[in-house]
């Protein structure tokens, strides 16, 4: 008798989560953060419909701070998966000039990303949204349901969940109400590498060390990816071999440097480092409870 | 070889063969299980431990649990492990565990997902939650207090669950010397209340959790035991429960049409194998046809096993939607509409018997209602109790009836096929997990007499369309006094009607009833019903009822054609309803003197859509009955 491995069970898993949603909901779309938990995301989809085309959009909620090789690989992806793809900038912070060198970190990722997240909800009238997050990344995120309720305000009530029983998802919601469901919940961050290498899963270059030009702010390495970026006088941004273990906007994810070239050499080193993936972002770094307010706003 | 040579030797390998390690890696075996037991049992102190020692933690987790032990810690500067995983605000500032959460490890033998459940009792279903995805369950006992009603409640629920193995990790031996009398104590008490149960496999084991005692390594203080550490066990038991003779059953789940020459069906295999050529039958329908290929994105598969996700095609155009199962041909699995199932209730509204909710099994949600309790089950005792309702985190016994056919096993042979959630059809929320034991067959002999005279022709005959005028309000609100005089008016125009009054019912009819919810809920399903024959004698129906609750106005509308149900709201301010009190009873209700009345100690849920709504406040009764017959006048009482 065939024993199904971990890896398999945790697809199946994922494609059984996205077949429900396409199969009950009206209206739902699929996030896609370009990181690499969005690409195993969209290969698990590309999976559950096949030979049918994914029976919902993709959407970018994009800050205008994303790293550019980002946005040249989606671009690059979408065209070639013919995918359908919806692109939403928060249009008001744009027109306030916010960013995160002017406003700091907090106010540019709550306007950019979470408020700029619900208004493209909003706008669509989406009931579903799937996001790529993982029970493993955080501790609020490892107490969130698969299906996750959201009332009309986006908010997230932690202490208020829906029992989720078996592979039984309760998905009925009100007008106005939403979803959000993370197919990726019982993944860690070693099975999404494994599955990335296993699967040859197209990756955004920028997670593989290379010569990049850093400089060193708030202790953190940041990449100086365009000419937004303030420098001290006489400041130089230096050459430094780095990679990156997340990605999002380039003044707030900070580089590691490496040698690691290959998925393996990542895995390796991942395994044998020391510090948790999310300390590259500097959002986790207020209170304890960052994370669980955040997502009680609206942030995913 | 010791842990620490263990994860030396890992880490060479890591650094020196990284692909023979994933392979590994890949080729591991899998566990899910859930941890549980009573309040401060060191539940989060074992899981944090399981992840300290198997190296999980990294070094900036590892500071921020120093900061926080000193800060917020109950183990006195000490490293407080229950930090770790207690994720939510609350539970930090609480030290306790809301929620289910679920976390990851590895061994070298296996990887590992832990469901960390609640202990407290308003959190028993998150425990159920946690419950009905693992394989095996630790259930911590306090070696200080022994089996508890906790450790009898869980134990029977993740037993009810279906998990087969139990291990009891007998904790906190460091406070009682690690004495081998209090161990040997516990385990007969508990192997004596678990013979009720039917757990395949009962694994003891002292330990302490905060000490490291039997968790990786060998304690070294309990020279008496000589069994396995907790984390051996884990490592070594055999949850395997498949066989060479599952047969085959696949829920379709997603139906995959890209184009007019390609129709899949897409779904997870709950049981068994199937391969090209295999004869198979979709099931209510009972059509039957051969598969023709199992597609995925990967190529064609020569044959899938359960558990995996896959795309089937049929060497026939056959008729077959999300909520059929495709199944084995020579071994079908039931279809019903009634069936007799266990279920745990975890709202705080109770179950109300003969409330429509919404039944949702694995691909096909369907209105039902629970038309017989048949018992509770006390969880301390494991007697049966007879009982009206269920409350929050109770299980009963229950005969169950659909709006329409399902395909189910019994689950504890097939759980994907025998398991079911209750929703409320009004807030959306998950009130009741179930489980199938056997479908009713009564269903099936019980038939409509079909009659030549039918409802149209009754109703031509006397001029009018029949409808129910469904009068709900507070009490002494004035539906009966408006009721009546629409009535009246009706007569007088010739309209064939009668009024049925809630005393009146309640004098004969209902008289075996009182007035708790579960009481007012079939008070009015049986008037629903009475209705619902007279709309058929072709009658204009009048009803006067208070009515409280959405959920049954909405069974009776739903019990009706389109157009024969009309909502009408006798909207009195309380304060005039109690000024006026023509009966008294509002006097009685504040004295104490009647308890659960409508609008004081039992609520009334307004409608928010009726079809007629009345503010009668301030119109006098004369004009609020003309403008109920204005308002049916054109549909309802020409022919």
């Amino acid at each position: 008798m065939t024993t199904l491995t971990h890896l398999q069970r945790l697809e199946a898993e994922s494609i059984h989560i996205m077949r429900e949603v396409a199969a009950t909901c009206d209206n739902p779309v699929m996030l896609y953060s370009i990181g690499k938990d969005s690409s195993v995301m969209l290969h698990l989809a590309m999976k559950a419909f096949h030979p049918s085309k994914l029976p919902f959009p993709l959407m970018h909620v994009d800050t205008t701070w994303k790293f550019r090789e980002m946005i040249e690989f989606r671009e690059k992806f979408v065209a070639e998966n013919g995918l359908d793809l919806h692109v939403h900038i928060n249009q008001d912070g744009v027109d306030q000039g916010i960013g995160p060198f002017s406003h700091g970190s907090a106010i540019h990722t709550d306007v950019m990303k979470t408020q700029g997240l619900k208004q493209a909800l909003d706008k669509y009238g989406f009931d579903a949204a799937f996001g790529g997050a993982r029970r493993d990344e955080e501790k609020s995120r490892a107490k969130e349901r698969i299906f996750s309720f959201r009332s009309a305000q986006h908010r997230w009530d932690p202490k208020n969940q829906r029992p989720e029983l078996w592979n039984i998802y309760n998905n009925r919601i009100q007008k106005g109400e939403s979803m959000r469901v993370f197919p990726l919940s019982n993944w860690t961050e070693l099975d999404i590498w494994q599955y990335i290498h296993l699967e040859n899963i197209p990756i955004v270059p920028l997670y593989l060390a290379k010569e990049r030009p850093v400089v060193e702010l708030d202790g953190m390495l940041v990449m100086v990816d365009d000419d937004r970026m303030p420098l001290l006088d006489g400041e130089k941004p230096e050459m430094k071999m780095v990679r990156f273990r997340t990605l999002g906007c380039y003044p707030l994810t900070g580089a590691v440097e490496s040698t690691a070239t290959t998925l393996p050499e990542i895995i390796q080193e991942m395994l044998l480092t020391k510090t948790s993936e999310r300390q590259g972002r500097a959002i986790d770094k207020d209170a304890h409870a960052s994370m669980e307010q955040k997502k009680q706003e609206g942030y995913f | 070889m010791t842990r620490k040579s263990y994860e030396v030797q890992q880490s060479e390998q890591i650094a020196n063969d990284i692909e023979g390690y994933l392979y590994e890696q890949e080729h591991k075996s899998f566990l899910r299980f859930i941890t549980c037991g009573s309040v401060d049992d060191g539940k989060s102190t074992l899981i944090g431990r399981l992840l300290y020692d198997s190296k999980l933690i990294f070094e900036d987790q590892l500071a921020s649990l120093e900061n926080d032990s000193k800060k917020v810690g109950t183990q006195g500067g000490d490293m407080d492990f229950a930090l770790l995983v207690d994720g939510l605000a609350a539970e930090r500032e609480q030290g306790i565990t809301i929620d289910v959460a679920y976390r990851f490890f590895a061994t070298d033998k296996r990887k590992f997902i832990v469901a960390d459940t609640p202990g407290h009792e308003q959190y028993t279903r998150n425990m159920a939650t946690g419950a009905s995805s693992a394989d095996v369950a630790v259930i911590l006992i306090d070696a200080r207090r022994g089996v508890l009603t906790q450790t009898r409640r869980h134990s029977y629920i993740v037993n009810l669950l279906g998990i087969r193995h139990a291990v009891v990790a007998i904790n906190k031996m460091d406070l009682v010397d690690y004495a081998q009398e209090t161990f040997q104590g516990i385990e007969q008490e508990y192997r004596e209340f678990a013979s009720n149960l039917n757990f395949e496999s009962i694994t003891f084991v002292p330990m302490s959790a905060l000490k490291g005692d039997n968790i990786m390594d060998a304690s070294t203080n309990m020279d008496w035991y000589d069994g396995p550490t907790l984390m051996a066990v884990l490592e070594n038991i055999d949850v395997s429960k498949e066989t060479s003779d599952d047969v085959f059953r696949m829920p379709v789940q997603w139906v995959n049409r890209p184009n007019l020459d390609f129709r899949g069906f897409s779904g997870t295999i709950a049981s068994g194998t199937i391969k090209p050529g295999d004869k198979v039958i979709a099931l209510p329908s009972a059509k039957t046809s051969v598969v023709k290929s199992i597609v995925t994105y990967d190529g064609e598969m020569t044959v899938a096993v359960a558990d995996q996700a896959v795309t089937i095609t049929l060497e026939d155009e056959i008729d077959i939607s999300r909520g059929d199962v495709l199944a084995e041909f020579d071994h079908r699995p039931e279809a019903t509409d009634q069936f007799h199932a266990s279920i745990i209730w975890m709202h705080d509204q109770p179950l109300l018997p003969g409330r429509p909710y919404l039944i949702k099994t694995t691909n096909k949600t369907v209105a039902g209602e629970v038309t017989e309790l048949k018992h509770k089950v006390n969880i301390n005792s494991l007697e049966h109790e007879a009982g009206k309702t269920l409350e929050l985190n109770e299980v009963g016994v229950c005969n169950l009836s659909l709006d329409e056919t399902i395909v189910f096993e019994p689950y504890a042979d097939n759980p994907a096929l025998g398991s079911f959630i209750m929703i409320d059809k009004i807030t959306n929320v998950t009130v009741a997990a179930g489980m199938i034991d056997f479908g009713l067959r009564r269903a099936t002999n019980v038939h409509w007499q079909a009659v030549d005279v039918h409802k149209e022709a009754r109703a031509t005959q006397k001029k009018q369309k029949p409808v129910v005028l469904w009068f709900t309000g507070l009490s002494a609100s004035g539906k009966s006094t408006i009721a009546n005089l629409v009535e009246k008016k009706l007569h007088s125009l010739g309209k064939h009607t009668y009024l049925l009054d809630g005393d009146n019912v309640r004098h004969g009819l209902n008289k075996d009833l009182g007035f708790i919810d579960a009481d007012r809920v079939e008070n009015i399903r049986r008037v629903g019903e009475v209705a619902k024959l007279m709309v058929d004698a072709g009658l204009i129906v009048l009803t006067a009822f208070i009515s409280p609750f959405c959920a049954e106005r909405r069974m009776v509308r739903d019990m009706m054609e389109d157009h024969e149900f009309l909502e009408v709201f006798v909207d009195t301010p309380i304060e005039i309803c109690e000024q006026r009190d023509p009966k008294g009873l509002y006097k009685k209700a504040r004295s104490g003197e009647i308890k659960n009345f409508t609008g004081f100690d039992s609520p009334y849920e307004r409608p928010e859509r009726a079809d007629i709504h009345l503010h009668t406040g301030n119109m006098t009764a004369e004009a609020a009955a003309e403008a109920v017959i204005a308002k049916i006048e054109e549909t309802y009482l020409t022919s």
